[in-house]
Protein backbone atom coordinates (compact mmCIF):
# COMPACT_ATOMS: atom_id res chain seq x y z
CA UNK A 1 0.00 0.00 0.00
CA UNK A 2 1.17 3.46 -0.85
CA UNK A 3 1.39 5.57 2.29
CA UNK A 4 1.21 8.88 0.51
CA UNK A 5 -1.81 10.90 1.55
CA UNK A 6 -3.64 12.19 -1.49
CA UNK A 7 -4.98 15.71 -1.44
CA UNK A 8 -7.93 15.94 -3.78
CA UNK A 9 -9.78 19.00 -4.96
CA UNK A 10 -13.03 19.46 -3.05
CA UNK A 11 -15.69 20.43 -5.55
CA UNK A 12 -17.73 22.86 -3.45
CA UNK A 13 -19.53 26.20 -3.79
CA UNK A 14 -16.25 28.03 -4.34
CA UNK A 15 -15.20 25.83 -7.26
CA UNK A 16 -15.18 27.64 -10.58
CA UNK A 17 -14.59 25.75 -13.82
CA UNK A 18 -14.20 27.09 -17.35
CA UNK A 19 -15.94 25.62 -20.39
CA UNK A 20 -12.73 23.84 -21.38
CA UNK A 21 -12.30 22.35 -17.91
CA UNK A 22 -15.85 20.98 -17.91
CA UNK A 23 -15.34 19.51 -21.39
CA UNK A 24 -12.08 17.90 -20.33
CA UNK A 25 -13.59 16.46 -17.15
CA UNK A 26 -16.42 14.95 -19.20
CA UNK A 27 -14.18 13.91 -22.12
CA UNK A 28 -16.76 15.63 -24.29
CA UNK A 29 -16.78 18.18 -27.07
CA UNK A 30 -17.38 21.90 -26.46
CA UNK A 31 -20.54 21.65 -28.56
CA UNK A 32 -22.08 19.05 -26.24
CA UNK A 33 -21.56 21.21 -23.14
CA UNK A 34 -22.87 24.29 -24.99
CA UNK A 35 -25.99 22.32 -25.90
CA UNK A 36 -26.48 21.46 -22.22
CA UNK A 37 -26.31 25.18 -21.42
CA UNK A 38 -28.81 26.00 -24.19
CA UNK A 39 -31.13 23.33 -22.85
CA UNK A 40 -30.96 24.97 -19.40
CA UNK A 41 -29.37 21.91 -17.79
CA UNK A 42 -26.22 23.84 -16.89
CA UNK A 43 -26.43 27.45 -15.78
CA UNK A 44 -22.96 28.98 -15.82
CA UNK A 45 -22.33 32.47 -14.56
CA UNK A 46 -21.11 35.04 -17.07
CA UNK A 47 -22.70 36.33 -20.25
CA UNK A 48 -20.20 35.43 -22.92
CA UNK A 49 -19.23 31.88 -23.63
CA UNK A 50 -15.54 32.67 -23.17
CA UNK A 51 -16.27 33.94 -19.66
CA UNK A 52 -18.61 31.18 -18.55
CA UNK A 53 -17.99 30.00 -15.01
CA UNK A 54 -19.36 26.59 -14.05
CA UNK A 55 -19.99 25.43 -10.48
CA UNK A 56 -19.19 22.00 -9.05
CA UNK A 57 -22.90 21.25 -9.20
CA UNK A 58 -22.78 21.92 -12.97
CA UNK A 59 -19.99 19.38 -13.37
CA UNK A 60 -21.95 16.81 -11.39
CA UNK A 61 -24.99 17.42 -13.60
CA UNK A 62 -22.87 17.16 -16.75
CA UNK A 63 -21.49 13.81 -15.56
CA UNK A 64 -25.00 12.50 -14.84
CA UNK A 65 -26.22 13.81 -18.21
CA UNK A 66 -23.35 12.01 -19.92
CA UNK A 67 -24.19 8.69 -18.23
CA UNK A 68 -27.92 9.02 -18.95
CA UNK A 69 -27.23 9.74 -22.60
CA UNK A 70 -24.75 6.90 -22.97
CA UNK A 71 -26.65 4.25 -21.00
CA UNK A 72 -30.28 5.07 -21.71
CA UNK A 73 -30.04 6.77 -25.07
CA UNK A 74 -32.03 9.83 -23.92
CA UNK A 75 -32.01 13.08 -25.90
CA UNK A 76 -31.10 16.41 -24.29
CA UNK A 77 -34.65 17.57 -23.50
CA UNK A 78 -35.30 14.20 -21.89
CA UNK A 79 -32.09 14.53 -19.88
CA UNK A 80 -33.09 18.02 -18.74
CA UNK A 81 -36.47 16.72 -17.58
CA UNK A 82 -34.92 13.67 -15.86
CA UNK A 83 -32.38 15.84 -14.00
CA UNK A 84 -35.10 18.25 -12.79
CA UNK A 85 -37.20 15.34 -11.55
CA UNK A 86 -34.20 13.66 -9.90
CA UNK A 87 -33.45 16.93 -8.05
CA UNK A 88 -37.02 17.12 -6.88
CA UNK A 89 -37.01 13.50 -5.71
CA UNK A 90 -33.77 14.15 -3.82
CA UNK A 91 -35.16 17.13 -1.95
CA UNK A 92 -38.44 15.36 -1.19
CA UNK A 93 -36.54 12.33 0.10
CA UNK A 94 -34.36 14.38 2.43
CA UNK A 95 -37.42 16.26 3.74
CA UNK A 96 -39.19 12.95 4.30
CA UNK A 97 -36.15 11.58 6.14
CA UNK A 98 -36.02 14.61 8.45
CA UNK A 99 -39.76 14.39 9.14
CA UNK A 100 -39.55 10.66 9.85
CA UNK A 101 -36.66 11.16 12.25
CA UNK A 102 -38.44 14.00 14.04
CA UNK A 103 -41.63 11.95 14.34
CA UNK A 104 -39.77 9.14 16.11
CA UNK B 1 -18.30 -20.11 -11.54
CA UNK B 2 -22.08 -19.61 -11.48
CA UNK B 3 -24.31 -20.08 -14.48
CA UNK B 4 -26.25 -16.92 -15.33
CA UNK B 5 -29.75 -17.15 -16.69
CA UNK B 6 -29.86 -14.14 -18.99
CA UNK B 7 -33.52 -14.74 -19.88
CA UNK B 8 -34.62 -14.63 -16.24
CA UNK B 9 -32.50 -11.52 -15.63
CA UNK B 10 -34.28 -9.81 -18.53
CA UNK B 11 -37.66 -11.26 -17.54
CA UNK B 12 -38.34 -12.65 -21.00
CA UNK B 13 -39.12 -16.13 -22.34
CA UNK B 14 -36.38 -18.14 -24.07
CA UNK B 15 -38.19 -17.73 -27.38
CA UNK B 16 -38.63 -13.95 -26.99
CA UNK B 17 -38.32 -11.94 -30.20
CA UNK B 18 -35.50 -9.43 -30.57
CA UNK B 19 -37.79 -6.38 -30.24
CA UNK B 20 -39.28 -7.85 -27.06
CA UNK B 21 -35.78 -8.23 -25.62
CA UNK B 22 -34.96 -4.66 -26.57
CA UNK B 23 -38.11 -3.36 -24.87
CA UNK B 24 -37.35 -5.36 -21.72
CA UNK B 25 -33.81 -4.02 -21.68
CA UNK B 26 -34.88 -0.38 -22.10
CA UNK B 27 -37.34 -0.71 -19.25
CA UNK B 28 -34.91 -2.42 -16.87
CA UNK B 29 -32.05 -0.06 -17.76
CA UNK B 30 -34.21 2.95 -16.87
CA UNK B 31 -35.34 1.24 -13.67
CA UNK B 32 -31.89 0.27 -12.38
CA UNK B 33 -29.73 3.09 -13.74
CA UNK B 34 -27.56 4.09 -10.75
CA UNK B 35 -28.26 7.79 -11.36
CA UNK B 36 -31.99 7.13 -11.11
CA UNK B 37 -32.19 4.30 -8.59
CA UNK B 38 -30.40 4.92 -5.29
CA UNK B 39 -30.81 1.39 -3.93
CA UNK B 40 -27.54 -0.28 -2.94
CA UNK B 41 -27.87 -3.09 -5.45
CA UNK B 42 -29.02 -0.89 -8.36
CA UNK B 43 -25.60 -0.63 -9.95
CA UNK B 44 -25.06 -4.41 -9.79
CA UNK B 45 -28.49 -5.02 -11.29
CA UNK B 46 -27.85 -2.44 -14.02
CA UNK B 47 -24.59 -4.16 -14.98
CA UNK B 48 -26.22 -7.58 -14.91
CA UNK B 49 -28.99 -6.40 -17.21
CA UNK B 50 -26.42 -4.78 -19.53
CA UNK B 51 -24.47 -8.02 -19.69
CA UNK B 52 -27.62 -10.06 -20.38
CA UNK B 53 -28.66 -7.67 -23.13
CA UNK B 54 -25.22 -7.70 -24.68
CA UNK B 55 -25.59 -11.43 -25.21
CA UNK B 56 -29.27 -11.65 -26.10
CA UNK B 57 -29.36 -8.73 -28.55
CA UNK B 58 -26.58 -10.23 -30.65
CA UNK B 59 -28.01 -13.15 -32.68
CA UNK B 60 -24.60 -14.88 -32.80
CA UNK B 61 -23.97 -14.68 -29.08
CA UNK B 62 -27.56 -15.56 -28.28
CA UNK B 63 -27.42 -18.67 -30.46
CA UNK B 64 -24.17 -19.73 -28.80
CA UNK B 65 -25.63 -19.11 -25.34
CA UNK B 66 -28.84 -20.98 -26.23
CA UNK B 67 -26.99 -24.09 -27.26
CA UNK B 68 -25.64 -24.45 -23.70
CA UNK B 69 -29.18 -25.73 -23.14
CA UNK B 70 -32.18 -24.72 -21.08
CA UNK B 71 -31.49 -27.07 -18.18
CA UNK B 72 -29.08 -24.81 -16.35
CA UNK B 73 -30.29 -23.03 -13.25
CA UNK B 74 -29.08 -19.58 -12.24
CA UNK B 75 -26.27 -19.88 -9.71
CA UNK B 76 -25.48 -23.49 -10.65
CA UNK B 77 -21.76 -24.25 -10.87
CA UNK B 78 -20.78 -23.86 -14.49
CA UNK B 79 -17.84 -24.66 -16.74
CA UNK B 80 -18.16 -24.20 -20.47
CA UNK B 81 -18.09 -27.51 -22.33
CA UNK B 82 -14.97 -27.94 -24.51
CA UNK B 83 -15.30 -26.30 -27.91
CA UNK B 84 -18.76 -25.13 -26.95
CA UNK B 85 -18.55 -22.21 -29.34
CA UNK B 86 -17.32 -24.18 -32.29
CA UNK B 87 -19.03 -23.10 -35.45
CA UNK B 88 -20.07 -19.68 -34.15
CA UNK B 89 -18.52 -16.60 -35.51
CA UNK B 90 -18.28 -13.52 -33.35
CA UNK B 91 -17.88 -10.18 -34.92
CA UNK B 92 -17.95 -7.77 -32.00
CA UNK B 93 -16.84 -9.02 -28.65
CA UNK B 94 -17.89 -6.50 -26.04
CA UNK B 95 -19.95 -3.88 -27.69
CA UNK B 96 -21.24 -1.19 -25.35
CA UNK B 97 -20.21 0.14 -22.03
CA UNK B 98 -17.50 -1.05 -19.77
CA UNK B 99 -17.19 -4.72 -20.63
CA UNK B 100 -14.47 -5.15 -18.05
CA UNK B 101 -17.22 -5.21 -15.41
CA UNK B 102 -18.93 -8.30 -16.80
CA UNK B 103 -19.17 -11.54 -14.84
CA UNK B 104 -16.74 -14.47 -14.88
CA UNK B 105 -19.50 -16.43 -16.56
CA UNK B 106 -19.62 -14.00 -19.47
CA UNK B 107 -15.83 -13.94 -19.52
CA UNK B 108 -15.61 -17.73 -19.84
CA UNK B 109 -17.99 -17.72 -22.80
CA UNK B 110 -17.02 -14.62 -24.71
CA UNK B 111 -13.71 -13.55 -23.18
CA UNK B 112 -11.53 -14.72 -26.05
CA UNK B 113 -13.40 -12.58 -28.54
CA UNK B 114 -13.07 -9.62 -26.23
CA UNK B 115 -9.31 -9.92 -26.29
CA UNK B 116 -9.29 -9.76 -30.06
CA UNK B 117 -11.59 -6.78 -30.03
CA UNK B 118 -9.33 -4.89 -27.65
CA UNK B 119 -6.22 -5.73 -29.62
CA UNK B 120 -7.75 -4.20 -32.68
CA UNK B 121 -8.51 -1.00 -30.86
CA UNK B 122 -5.03 -0.46 -29.48
CA UNK B 123 -3.46 0.60 -32.70
CA UNK B 124 -0.24 2.59 -32.83
CA UNK B 125 -0.90 6.28 -32.78
CA UNK B 126 -4.28 5.96 -31.08
CA UNK B 127 -4.60 8.27 -28.08
CA UNK B 128 -7.45 8.45 -25.60
CA UNK B 129 -7.74 9.80 -22.09
CA UNK B 130 -8.29 7.10 -19.47
CA UNK B 131 -11.73 6.60 -17.96
CA UNK B 132 -12.80 8.50 -14.86
CA UNK B 133 -13.73 6.38 -11.86
CA UNK B 134 -16.49 7.17 -9.40
CA UNK B 135 -16.74 5.86 -5.85
CA UNK B 136 -18.62 6.66 -2.66
CA UNK B 137 -16.95 7.23 0.68
CA UNK B 138 -18.89 7.13 3.97
CA UNK B 139 -17.48 9.35 6.69
CA UNK B 140 -18.42 10.20 10.26
CA UNK B 141 -20.04 13.57 10.91
CA UNK B 142 -17.02 14.45 13.09
CA UNK B 143 -14.77 14.10 10.03
CA UNK B 144 -16.66 16.96 8.38
CA UNK B 145 -16.07 19.13 11.47
CA UNK B 146 -12.40 18.36 11.91
CA UNK B 147 -11.14 16.97 8.61
CA UNK B 148 -9.70 13.45 8.44
CA UNK B 149 -7.63 11.01 6.46
CA UNK B 150 -9.47 8.01 5.06
CA UNK B 151 -8.14 4.78 3.62
CA UNK B 152 -10.23 3.71 0.67
CA UNK B 153 -9.97 0.34 -1.03
CA UNK B 154 -11.13 0.25 -4.60
CA UNK B 155 -11.31 -2.67 -6.94
CA UNK B 156 -11.25 -2.08 -10.65
CA UNK B 157 -11.04 -4.38 -13.63
CA UNK B 158 -7.90 -3.91 -15.70
CA UNK B 159 -6.27 -5.60 -18.64
CA UNK B 160 -2.98 -7.29 -17.79
CA UNK B 161 -0.03 -7.70 -20.16
CA UNK B 162 -1.69 -10.69 -21.86
CA UNK B 163 -4.92 -8.83 -22.41
CA UNK B 164 -6.74 -10.82 -19.69
CA UNK B 165 -9.22 -8.99 -17.52
CA UNK B 166 -8.07 -9.07 -13.89
CA UNK B 167 -9.57 -7.41 -10.83
CA UNK B 168 -7.01 -5.31 -9.05
CA UNK B 169 -7.41 -3.88 -5.59
CA UNK B 170 -5.67 -0.77 -4.48
CA UNK B 171 -5.79 1.23 -1.29
CA UNK B 172 -5.55 4.99 -1.30
CA UNK B 173 -5.15 7.35 1.62
CA UNK B 174 -7.23 10.41 0.95
CA UNK B 175 -7.50 13.63 2.88
CA UNK B 176 -11.10 14.58 3.68
CA UNK B 177 -11.12 18.36 4.06
CA UNK B 178 -12.97 20.08 6.89
CA UNK B 179 -16.42 21.37 5.90
CA UNK B 180 -17.45 18.70 3.38
CA UNK B 181 -21.15 18.08 2.86
CA UNK B 182 -23.16 15.06 1.81
CA UNK B 183 -23.16 14.66 -1.96
CA UNK B 184 -20.08 16.81 -2.54
CA UNK B 185 -17.30 15.26 -4.53
CA UNK B 186 -13.54 15.22 -4.22
CA UNK B 187 -11.61 14.98 -7.45
CA UNK B 188 -8.31 13.11 -7.38
CA UNK B 189 -6.57 13.96 -10.61
CA UNK B 190 -4.85 11.07 -12.39
CA UNK B 191 -6.29 8.33 -10.12
CA UNK B 192 -8.62 6.91 -12.77
CA UNK B 193 -7.81 4.42 -15.53
CA UNK B 194 -4.67 4.68 -17.58
CA UNK B 195 -5.13 6.24 -20.99
CA UNK B 196 -4.12 4.80 -24.34
CA UNK B 197 -1.11 6.04 -26.25
CA UNK B 198 -0.41 9.64 -25.29
CA UNK B 199 -3.77 10.05 -23.53
CA UNK B 200 -3.49 11.04 -19.87
CA UNK B 201 -4.94 9.11 -16.94
CA UNK B 202 -8.56 9.61 -15.95
CA UNK B 203 -9.61 11.09 -12.60
CA UNK B 204 -11.16 9.54 -9.52
CA UNK B 205 -14.27 11.19 -8.07
CA UNK B 206 -15.17 10.40 -4.48
CA UNK B 207 -18.70 11.25 -3.41
CA UNK B 208 -19.16 12.06 0.27
CA UNK B 209 -21.83 10.30 2.28
CA UNK B 210 -22.34 10.47 6.05
CA UNK B 211 -22.73 7.45 8.30
CA UNK B 212 -25.85 7.70 10.45
CA UNK B 213 -25.11 9.33 13.84
CA UNK B 214 -26.91 8.21 17.03
CA UNK B 215 -28.25 11.72 17.78
CA UNK B 216 -27.26 14.25 15.12
CA UNK B 217 -29.08 14.50 11.79
CA UNK B 218 -27.59 16.27 8.82
CA UNK B 219 -29.42 18.35 6.21
CA UNK B 220 -27.07 20.04 3.76
CA UNK B 221 -24.68 22.01 5.97
CA UNK B 222 -27.15 22.22 8.86
CA UNK B 223 -27.20 19.76 11.72
CA UNK B 224 -30.23 18.87 13.88
CA UNK B 225 -30.26 17.62 17.44
CA UNK B 226 -33.27 16.43 19.47
CA UNK B 227 -32.63 17.74 22.98
CA UNK B 228 -34.56 16.30 25.93
CA UNK B 229 -35.53 18.96 28.47
CA UNK B 230 -37.51 18.89 31.72
CA UNK B 231 -40.98 20.47 32.10
CA UNK B 232 -39.58 23.06 34.56
CA UNK B 233 -36.74 23.99 32.19
CA UNK B 234 -39.34 24.49 29.45
CA UNK B 235 -41.74 26.41 31.68
CA UNK B 236 -39.32 28.56 33.65
CA UNK B 237 -36.43 28.87 31.22
CA UNK B 238 -32.93 27.66 31.98
CA UNK B 239 -29.35 27.69 30.88
CA UNK B 240 -28.34 24.17 29.91
CA UNK B 241 -25.42 22.29 28.37
CA UNK B 242 -25.95 21.20 24.79
CA UNK B 243 -23.62 18.76 22.99
CA UNK B 244 -22.37 19.85 19.58
CA UNK B 245 -19.96 17.96 17.31
CA UNK B 246 -17.40 20.63 18.31
CA UNK B 247 -17.90 20.02 22.02
CA UNK B 248 -20.56 21.11 24.55
CA UNK B 249 -21.87 24.69 24.63
CA UNK B 250 -24.19 26.55 27.02
CA UNK B 251 -27.60 27.48 25.68
CA UNK B 252 -30.43 29.56 27.13
CA UNK B 253 -33.87 28.01 26.99
CA UNK B 254 -36.46 30.80 27.15
CA UNK B 255 -39.35 30.52 29.61
CA UNK B 256 -42.45 29.01 27.98
CA UNK B 257 -40.52 26.88 25.45
CA UNK B 258 -42.73 24.42 23.61
CA UNK B 259 -41.57 21.00 22.44
CA UNK B 260 -40.95 20.43 18.74
CA UNK B 261 -39.92 23.98 17.79
CA UNK B 262 -36.34 24.62 16.80
CA UNK B 263 -33.68 26.84 18.28
CA UNK B 264 -30.73 27.90 16.18
CA UNK B 265 -27.10 27.89 17.22
CA UNK B 266 -25.70 30.02 14.43
CA UNK B 267 -22.56 28.77 12.72
CA UNK B 268 -22.39 25.54 14.74
CA UNK B 269 -23.32 23.34 11.77
CA UNK B 270 -20.82 21.90 9.30
CA UNK B 271 -17.92 24.38 8.95
CA UNK B 272 -18.30 24.84 5.20
CA UNK B 273 -18.05 28.25 3.58
CA UNK B 274 -20.42 29.72 4.75
CA UNK B 275 -20.81 27.51 7.86
CA UNK B 276 -24.11 25.79 8.56
CA UNK B 277 -26.21 26.11 11.71
CA UNK B 278 -27.03 23.67 14.48
CA UNK B 279 -30.75 23.39 15.21
CA UNK B 280 -31.76 22.20 18.63
CA UNK B 281 -35.24 20.66 18.74
CA UNK B 282 -36.42 20.58 22.39
CA UNK B 283 -38.32 17.47 23.46
CA UNK B 284 -40.08 17.87 26.78
CA UNK B 285 -39.78 14.68 28.85
CA UNK B 286 -41.73 13.82 31.97
CA UNK B 287 -40.20 12.42 35.13
CA UNK B 288 -41.83 9.16 36.21
CA UNK B 289 -44.36 9.29 39.06
CA UNK B 290 -42.74 6.29 40.72
CA UNK B 291 -42.40 7.50 44.31
CA UNK B 292 -44.93 8.87 46.81
CA UNK B 293 -43.20 12.25 46.69
CA UNK B 294 -43.33 12.42 42.90
CA UNK B 295 -46.99 11.44 42.90
CA UNK B 296 -47.73 14.15 45.45
CA UNK B 297 -46.03 16.74 43.24
CA UNK B 298 -48.11 15.74 40.20
CA UNK B 299 -51.28 15.79 42.31
CA UNK B 300 -50.41 19.23 43.58
CA UNK B 301 -49.95 20.47 39.99
CA UNK B 302 -53.30 18.98 39.05
CA UNK B 303 -55.00 20.86 41.87
CA UNK B 304 -53.14 24.14 41.56
CA UNK B 305 -52.76 24.64 37.79
CA UNK B 306 -56.23 23.77 36.44
CA UNK B 307 -54.66 23.15 33.08
CA UNK B 308 -56.70 21.75 30.19
CA UNK B 309 -54.52 21.09 27.13
CA UNK B 310 -57.64 19.98 25.18
CA UNK B 311 -59.67 23.17 25.57
CA UNK B 312 -59.32 24.05 21.89
CA UNK B 313 -60.71 20.61 20.98
CA UNK B 314 -63.98 21.56 22.66
CA UNK B 315 -63.75 19.05 25.52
Amino acid sequence: MNDKILNGLLLDETTVLSLDEVCQACSSSNEWVIELVQEGVLEPRGQQQTHWQFSARCLQKAHTAMRLQRDLDINLSGIALALDLLDEIDSLKSRLLLLEQTAK
Amino acid sequence: MDYKDYYTIMGVARDAKQDEIKRAYKKLARKYHPDVNKADDAEARFKEVGEAYDVLKDPEKRAAYDQLGANWKAGQDFNPPPNWDEGYEFSGGYSDGDGADYSDFFESLFGQQFKQGQGGRQQAGFNARGQDHHAKVSIELMDAYQGATHSITLSAAELDANGQVVTKQRTLKVKIPKGVKKGQRIRLAGQGSAGMGQGGKGDLYLEIDFKAHPFYRVDGHDVYLDLPITPWEAALGASIKVPTPDGPVDMKIPAGTKGGGKMRLKGRGIPSAPPGDLYVVPQITLPAADTEEAKALYQQMEKTLAYNPRSNLGV
